[in-house]
């Protein structure tokens, strides 16, 4: 087991290198040095020595991948690609364009990410799994066909609709908690429902009608047969049989997820003013601020890989005749 | 007149032809006419299938792009032609100048009012002020109070001529098919559905603004329409981009395996790890920066767009080819290991010949399933991405453009509502149909649901 979490974790560093090579050719080698000057400075203040200032300032001024003035192993640790995305790997992120140090930021800016995130999955989770078993019962009914139409009709509504939605009818309309904000003392949870709230529904329909598939397929195997030819209530067979056997596909689709809670969402975040790494990110990406986006790259990354590493261990958790080796 | 042929364009229409090649060569095939049979045999996929067809007939007509000649001015001795800056398309034209009539800023669905109070001078000479009517709407009521009885008898009208309408389209298909097992009826009933509200809907438009009128004063109703182009085009052509990236990709994996399959592998995973809003926003971003400093390139500000929207397909189709080429890796390994290609491999077939003849032909169904499924989701993310800024060009009609636009106008008191329901309506049918229909398509072709139907 600890060898093989071991050789995951070697595995990964590649990955993470690729990752890293491919963020710096898209941020560097398409966008240089002089661009990203130009667009800092912005267009009143662009002579060349204001650039080759700018350059200079923020550790733009050496070549991209080899240094032929310096010797030995300084040739390649004199360059850009070694100070701006090899230093990432020992998580020295440097500062932002704008002079903050994103180390700083990225720590304060996950627990409003995860105090969104964390109750939004394991709710959805739950609720999903619920609508997907009570749907289940009555399958092949009228009642089933609805119910699929509906996670369907669900899943076709925009995100951006549920939120909007949810801020005018619960916040504006019924004026029940802020529209948006966040607050660190005890009101907390005030900001905290209505983003919860809409992204558990927004969820629904694409996850109640996986889950569904997902127990429909349990249903139709044998055992199933079996345990109704004995007699075990439909009941007892949904929660004891069905459900303890659909964990594995569950597991594989969810347990990937966890990691990246701390990420954030989006869209959530934005619209609802939480200081979170999913507003950060989108700020980043609006001010065109590529050391922050180059970062969350990175971060996103390695939580993708350790979210992998976490399904592997959960399957042996959940089914014992998996062994990894 | 003169035609415009922009990138966009001329790939949407060879997409077109290929896909029709592509299901005429289909349709030889037995098992593949079986299962399109079954998913033609349900309402459901009638109905949805007609409702995609209306959306791609739409956003054809909206590619048919041409800039219109200008009328010399007198003064002006000169044989020369000049040209609008202006695209127009062929739908413009049907709905009838639809698109230009604007007012000064917001109005309500059927209002005859401006929704916001100007200064004015009354007929006294007085200043006021007050909503100041609208430029075009309600102006031939000679009395407000007759708005009702106007809008209902033109929209009877409207209705008769649809109808109308209708019967001259449905009456050929009726001779031609009406011995078919298939249920055209439920087809024809949404094909006389959809030609009556676009009657009423044009005709209507000529005396108010049925979805009303947005911040810039444009018609909520036309601007809909136009994001159909947008959504259905971005949905084919990030697929088309996608699809040769992982197939090949994919196949290979799965039937060389060794060395080439490690390289697959470690190139998607490496992709998928990465947060795809963030690369999809970092390479939009830097082709943004790559337009802004080449703006020679560009003759006309729609080419700059189109040339955007392009990018984005292209951006949109190589960051998301991961998951279709893992499918196909796996199907393509567990085919390799079937008797017929053991057997093509005993009798000396090259590999080309056993990749193209036993290999591609087993794995259309997934590519066929991803196709359908991937289109709504991609309708669903071209909003998205616009919300972010990174999408669609703001000079280019989106309905994720609209969204974008209009996201606080629900807070403001009294809120305005119909901007976002124009968006929401136009884009929910699109991405309904599209999901019902895919569901129907991966039930017909998908083997494991087709075991386990013939088990039932």
């Amino acid at each position: 087991m600890l060898a093989y979490i071991i050789r995951r974790l070697l595995y990964a560093i590649p990955i993470l290198i690729g990752v890293n090579l491919l963020t710096f050719t898209l941020f560097f080698v398409v966008n240089s040095p002089d661009d990203m000057a130009v667009s800092q400075l912005g267009e009143k203040y662009v002579t060349p020595e204001a650039i080759a200032a700018w350059k200079v300032k923020n550790g733009y001024d050496k070549p991209l991948f080899v240094n032929p003035d310096a010797a030995g192993v300084a040739a390649f640790t004199e360059t850009i690609f070694f100070n701006k995305s090899v230093k990432l790997f020992a998580f020295d992120f440097g500062r932002s364009e704008s002079g903050r140090d994103i180390t700083t930021d990225v720590s304060t800016r996950m627990w409003p990410s995860l105090a969104v995130a964390l109750p939004t999955f394991v709710i959805g989770i739950w609720v999903n799994i619920c609508v997907a078993l009570m749907v289940v019962m009555f399958h092949a009914t009228r009642l089933d066909r609805w119910a699929v139409f509906l996670f369907v009709s669900l899943m076709s509504i925009s995100y951006l609709f549920y939120i909007i939605g949810g801020q005018y009818l619960v916040a504006k309309t019924w004026r029940l908690v802020p529209v948006s904000g966040f607050h660190t003392d005890g009101q907390v949870w005030r900001f905290l429902i209505l983003p919860v709230l809409v992204g558990v529904i927004a969820g629904i329909g694409s996850g109640a009608r996986w889950y569904r598939t997902l127990f429909l397929e349990e249903a139709n195997q044998d055992y199933v047969r079996t345990a109704r030819a004995k007699g075990a209530s439909e009941i007892s067979i949904l929660f004891r049989h069905i459900l303890p056997n659909a964990l594995i596909p569950i597991l594989t689709g969810v347990v990937v997820l966890i990691p990246a809670l701390f990420m954030g969402s989006l869209l959530i975040e934005s619209f609802f003013g939480i200081p979170g790494l999913g507003s950060y990110m989108l700020d980043a990406i609006k001010s065109q601020d590529f050391a922050i986006v180059r970062t969350m790259v990175f971060i996103g990354s390695i939580l993708y890989i350790i979210g992998l590493i976490l399904t592997d261990i959960s399957y042996t958790w959940a089914d014992p005749r998996v062994r990894l080796n | 007149m003169k035609p415009v042929l922009l990138w966009s364009d001329a790939l949407i229409f060879l997409l077109v032809i290929a896909l029709i090649l592509f299901f005429y060569r289909l349709r030889r095939d037995p098992q593949t006419r079986e299962r399109w049979g079954q998913v033609f045999s349900s309402r459901l996929g009638m109905v949805t299938f007609t409702l995609i067809m209306t959306y791609v007939g739409i956003a054809l007509l909206d590619s048919l792009h041409f800039r219109k000649a200008l009328d010399n001015p007198e003064s002006l001795q000169t044989e020369e032609v000049f040209y609008d800056n202006k695209v127009t398309s062929v739908l413009d034209i049907l709905l009838q100048g639809m698109g230009e009539r604007f007012e000064r800023t917001y109005s309500a669905p059927f209002a005859l009012m401006s929704f916001e109070k100007k200064n004015m001078r009354d007929a006294q000479g007085n200043d006021i002020r007050d909503f100041p009517p609208l430029k075009h709407a309600g102006t031939h009521l000679e009395d407000p109070s007759e708005r009702g009885a106007d809008i209902l008898s033109r929209s009877l009208t409207a209705l008769l001529w649809g109808l109308l309408l209708s019967a001259v389209v449905i009456a050929p298909q009726w001779l031609m098919l009406r011995t078919s097992a298939n249920p055209w009826h439920a087809s024809w009933a949404v094909q006389a559905a959809v030609l009556c509200f676009f009657t009423w809907l044009v005709s209507i438009s000529h005396y108010y603004h049925v979805l009303g009128t947005d911040r810039g004063g444009a018609d909520v109703a036309y601007q809909s329409l136009k994001g159909i182009r947008t959504g259905v085009l971005l949905g084919t052509l990030s697929t088309l981009v996608m699809l040769p990236i992982a197939v090949t990709l994919g196949v290979m994996a799965g039937y060389f395996k060794g060395w080439v399959d490690d390289l697959v592998q470690y190139l998607y995973t490496t992709l998928s790890s990465i947060p795809g809003i963030l690369l999809i926003a970092a390479s939009v971003l830097l082709f943004q920066v790559y337009i802004d400093l080449n703006p020679d390139f560009f003759s006309i500000g729609m080419e700059k767009a189109d040339a955007r929207f392009i990018a984005l397909c292209f951006i949109l189709g190589v960051t998301s080819w991961s998951s279709l080429c893992r499918l196909i890796r796996a199907e393509t390994l567990k085919i390799s290991q079937l008797g017929y290609v053991q057997a093509a491999h005993a009798f000396g077939v090259s590999h080309t010949r056993i990749l193209s003849r036993h290999i591609l032909p087993n794995v259309v169904h997934i590519i066929l399933i991803t196709f359908v499924l991937d289109f709504s989701a991609l309708v669903l993310a071209e909003a998205v991405l616009s919300y972010i800024g990174v999408g669609i060009d703001p000079s280019m009609g989106s309905w994720g453009n609209m969204i974008n636009g209009a996201r606080s106008e629900l807070s403001r008191e009294p809120a305005i509502w119909w901007t976002l329901t124009g968006a929401f309506f136009f884009m929910f049918i699109l991405v309904l149909a599209a999901n019902l229909f895919s569901d129907l398509v991966r039930d017909a072709f998908d083997p494991r649901t087709a075991a386990r139907r013939s088990e039932a």
